[in-house]
C-alpha cells in the first residue's frame, strides 16, 4: 500500500502561510524564517538561494517536518503537517518526503543497494519489492555496476547519486535537497546536475536549497532569501534562442 | 504617418548578426573557394542552437559587400537543374585582412565597470538599495544561465557547438561569482551605517 495515494493531488504539493521560526531569547533572538508564503506546484522544481545564515536551510527543515515552526502553517498535499504528532510526522517523512543532504548521510556499513532499499523497508514494503525498486533507481542514477559497493568505496558524486536514489525510494510527493553539491567538485556537480535535470523532466516535485548557480539554474523557478524572507523571484523558463544568441555575443 | 515610419525604423532587423561576420567568412575562404551555401553550413555547425537566431540572408549580403570592397572575387558556376551559383575566392587583400584578424587580441566587452558604478551611484544618492539591485541582476543572469545550461546539456558529447555553450555558461558563472562579492560588500556597508 502506498500511503501517498490516499492524499489528494490537486492544489500545490507544498504550501506555507505566515511561516516563522525563531531561535534564542531576548537580545539573542533570531528570526531565521520570517512570514514566508510559499507554494510549490506538483512537478515543479524550485531553487532557493541566499547567503549562509539567510534561513534557507531552516525553511527546508520546516517544510520537511524536521523542525517545527514558531508560527504559521505547513501544508503537504492538502494536509496540514506542522501540528502532527511526532509519530505521525516521522511516518509522513518516511512515506511522502525524500531528503538529500550536503553530507550524503548514507549508512557506512550498508552497500549502495541496501542504502536505497532501507526507506522502502522502513515504510513496510516487502524485501523483494524494495530490492526491485532499488535496482531500478540505481540504474536511473547510473550506478548499477556499483550497487554492491560500500559508500567508502564510492566517490563523492557517486555517494550523492546513491543518496538521491534513496530519496526517491518511496516515490515521495516532494524531494527536499539541502546543498546537494556543497561537498562536490565540479565534475561530480555536473553528474548531479544532469540527474536533477532528468528528475525535473520526469515531473518529480523538487525543492533545492543551494548557493551553486548551476544547480539553481536547473530549476523552473528561483527564489532568493535574505534575513529570513523572500526578496526576489524569477521563473526560469526556456528562453527564446535570441536570448542565448545575445549571451554568446551575437548582435541585433 | 510619421508615427508609422518611426516604428518601422525601430523594428529590429530579422535575427542576430555576428559582429565579425566579415572576418569569419574571409577566414573560411582562406583554404579554398566556396559557395555562400557552404559557408552558411559551416557557421550553422559551429553555432549549433545559436544558428537559429542568425539572420539567414546575412551571409549573402556580407559576401556581396566583401566583393565590392575587393576582399573576395566571385565566379558564376552553372548547375544542371538549378539557377547558377556564385563561388567566392579570397583576394590578396582579403588574405591580409584574415591575418590581421587572427593576430588581434582585443576581447569583447566584459561590463563590470558599468554595473559597479550603478551600485556606487545608487548608494550615494540613496536611490535604491545596492543589495536589491545585485539580487535583481543576479536573477537576470541566472535566467540566462538556465537557458544556456539547458542548451549545453542538450548537445551530444564532443559537439563543437557544445564548446561555445560551455563558454557562455562559464562566463555567466564568473559574473555571478562577482555579483556575490558585490552583495557581500554592500551588505556589510549597510551593517556599518
Amino acid at each position: 500500500m502506498n500511503a501517498n495515494e490516499s492524499l489528494p493531488r490537486v492544489g500545490p504539493v507544498l504550501r506555507t502561510s505566515g511561516l516563522e521560526k525563531e531561535y534564542g531569547h531576548g537580545e539573542g533572538l533570531v528570526r531565521a524564517v520570517d512570514a514566508v508564503e510559499l507554494e510549490v506546484a506538483s512537478g515543479e522544481t524550485l531553487a532557493v538561494m541566499g547567503p549562509s545564515g539567510c534561513g534557507k536551510s531552516t525553511l527546508l527543515h520546516l517544510l520537511g517536518g524536521l523542525e517545527r515552526p514558531t508560527a504559521g502553517e505547513v501544508w503537504l498535499a492538502g494536509r496540514r503537517i506542522d501540528e502532527l504528532s511526532e509519530k505521525a510526522l516521522a511516518r509522513l517523512r518516511r512515506h511522502a518526503i525524500g531528503f538529500v543532504f550536503q553530507a550524503f548521510h548514507l549508512m557506512d556499513e550498508l552497500t549502495a543497494a541496501e542504502n536505497v532499499e532501507l526507506p522502502a523497508l522502513l515504510a513496510g514494503r516487502s524485501p523483494r519489492a524494495a530490492r526491485r525498486r532499488a535496482a531500478e533507481l540505481l540504474e536511473e542514477v547510473g550506478l548499477t555496476d556499483r550497487k554492491e559497493h560500500l559508500p567508502s568505496a564510492l566517490s563523492g558524486g557517486q555517494r550523492q547519486r546513491v543518496a538521491i536514489a534513496r530519496a526517491l525510494s518511496n516515490d515521495p510527493l516532494v524531494v527536499l535537497a539541502d546543498e546537494p553539491t556543497g561537498n562536490l567538485d565540479s565534475a561530480a556537480t555536473l553528474d548531479v546536475l544532469r540527474l536533477l535535470e532528468s528528475l525535473r523532466s520526469t515531473g518529480q516535485t523538487l525543492l533545492i536549497v543551494t548557493h551553486d548557480a548551476r544547480i539553481a539554474a536547473t530549476a523552473d523557478r528561483l527564489i532568493s532569501m535574505r534575513d529570513g524572507t523572500f526578496v526576489e523571484e524569477t521563473r526560469l523558463t526556456h528562453g527564446p534562442t535570441g536570448r542565448l544568441a545575445e549571451l554568446a555575443g551575437l548582435e541585433r | 504617418m510619421q508615427e508609422a515610419v518611426r516604428l518601422s525604423m525601430e523594428e529590429p532587423a530579422q535575427g542576430y548578426q555576428l559582429r565579425v561576420v566579415r572576418e569569419v567568412l574571409l577566414a573560411l575562404l582562406a583554404k579554398e573557394a566556396s559557395h555562400g551555401y557552404q559557408l552558411r553550413a559551416r557557421l550553422q555547425l559551429a553555432l549549433g542552437p545559436l544558428a537559429e537566431a542568425l539572420n539567414a540572408g546575412h551571409v549573402y549580403v556580407t559576401l556581396t559587400r566583401l566583393e565590392k570592397a575587393g576582399l573576395v572575387t566571385s565566379e558564376r558556376v552553372g548547375q544542371a537543374d538549378r539557377p547558377d551559383r556564385k563561388v567566392y575566392e579570397l583576394t590578396a587583400a582579403g588574405r591580409a585582412r584574415v591575418t590581421d584578424w587572427l593576430e588581434d587580441t582585443s576581447w569583447p566587452k566584459p561590463a563590470p565597470a558599468e554595473f559597479h558604478l550603478k551600485l556606487v551611484a545608487a548608494a550615494a544618492a540613496g536611490l535604491a538599495d545596492p543589495v536589491r539591485l545585485v539580487d535583481a541582476q543576479r536573477h537576470a543572469l541566472l535566467a540566462g544561465l538556465a537557458v544556456a545550461q539547458r542548451a549545453a546539456l542538450a548537445e551530444p558529447d564532443g559537439s563543437i557547438a557544445g564548446l561555445l555553450l560551455e563558454g557562455v555558461v562559464l562566463r555567466l558563472q564568473a559574473d555571478l561569482r562577482w555579483l556575490e562579492a558585490c552583495a557581500r560588500y554592500w551588505n556589510a556597508t549597510k551593517g556599518r551605517s
